[in-house]
């Protein structure tokens, strides 16, 4: 698979020097990010790991950056997911930039409600 | 009269009340009312299992258990398992008895004790857990816990609850279902379902209330801690053993 999307990323290369850049899943219509989207590009690890440590330890639940949140947005219509197939949210990106995405295999990266619209 | 950032404020509350077009205003609000104020040094919460309430046969808390946390009904000696019911009996007299066994949440936790990267904690409110993403899966807990309340997943998992993340490699026991107590449900799933079942052989509360049910009971009841010579103070507390 990674191979298969490093000669595909060559080939688009080879054509245009213009980087590739991943086609990334849109939130949920209607939605805001918690953060400006490029401060979320760089530091949604940073906000993570600051937020799970005053859940986990704390017990403060429901606080601004929460994984909960993100997947209630970005779940894709399609599979309903963050990071079930290669073209979800969060998948996507980190495919592209090659870093493993762990959470999901503790984390549920399918929203606690799965009717459109509404926040679990 | 009204200063120029009153008169902002209350402008932008009536904009924000009014516009909620886009949905963007709704999400603030909801948001601006959100994190909970997390564990209070103040309370220890514990659970009282009275025995001779207890259904042998019964096995409604275990059920409850496995589906509040998304634990599979599996009877593999490597499934998890975070409840278990226990029946003893008294060999001379031939009396017996069923209890439900957990994580007791001691005050002075073993599995604390022995953990190697911290990742066995107990909390402010006396709720002892692991943090996953801490754990390294050495299972040390699991053999100093003298309640055998630790698993350890063996196997990948999928379909996690959103509230109870789950994975392979990690060690996990009863959270007292930290994550309902934390927004403020008074109850545990296990006592839950013992109380809808008509046992009410299980009461989860404050044990530093002195006004709550349990530690009424505790006070005026003379209730057992499993293995009391190890001195753990544990949270879980049996009446009628």
């Amino acid at each position: 698979m990674r191979l298969a999307a490093t000669l595909l990323l060559a080939a688009v290369c080879g054509a245009s020097a213009a980087p590739v850049l991943p086609a990334v899943e849109p939130a949920r219509a209607g939605t805001q990010c918690v953060e400006d989207p490029a401060l979320m590009r760089r530091q949604h690890m940073n906000f993570l790991k600051h937020q799970r440590d005053e859940t986990v330890h704390g017990g403060i639940r429901g606080a601004k950056h929460s994984l909960k949140d993100c997947v209630a947005c970005h779940a894709s219509a399609k599979t309903g997911s963050v990071a079930a197939a290669p073209t979800d949210f969060c998948v996507s990106c980190h495919s592209y930039a090659a870093v493993a995405v762990d959470c999901f295999e503790c984390h549920a990266g399918k929203p606690a409600t799965a009717v459109a619209g509404v926040k679990p | 009269m009204t200063s120029r950032r009153g008169f902002m404020g209350t402008a932008a509350a009536a904009i924000g009340g009014v516009m909620l077009a886009p949905g963007i205003q709704l999400i603030e609000v909801a948001r601006a009312a959100a994190p909970s104020a997390g564990a209070n040094p103040q309370v220890r919460w514990g659970m009282l299992i009275d025995t001779n309430q207890c259904e042998p046969g019964c096995n409604d808390c275990v059920t409850a258990c496995n589906t509040e946390n998304g634990l599979a009904a599996d009877t593999r000696p490597t499934a998890a398992q975070w409840i278990r019911k226990v029946e003893i009996k008294e060999i001379k007299t031939g009396r017996q008895a069923s209890v439900p066994v957990m994580c007791q949440h001691c005050a002075e936790p073993p599995c604390v004790d022995v953990c190697p990267t911290g990742a066995s904690f107990k909390r402010a409110d006396g709720i002892v857990l692991v943090d996953r993403h801490s754990c390294i899966g050495c299972r040390y807990c699991v053999m100093a816990c003298p309640y055998k309340a630790r698993s350890f997943v063996h196997e990948p998992l999928t379909d996690q609850k959103a509230d109870v993340p789950r994975g392979k490699g990690c060690v996990e026991s009863c959270t007292l279902c930290v994550h309902r107590i934390d927004q403020g449900d008074k109850t545990t799933a296990c006592a839950e379902a013992c109380t809808k079942a008509g046992h009410h052989a299980i009461i989860f509360g404050d044990l530093n209330d002195p006004d709550s049910e349990i530690a009424r009971r505790v006070r005026e009841l003379r209730t057992t801690q499993l293995r009391a010579d190890l001195r753990l103070d544990p949270g879980v507390r049996y009446q009628g053993l």
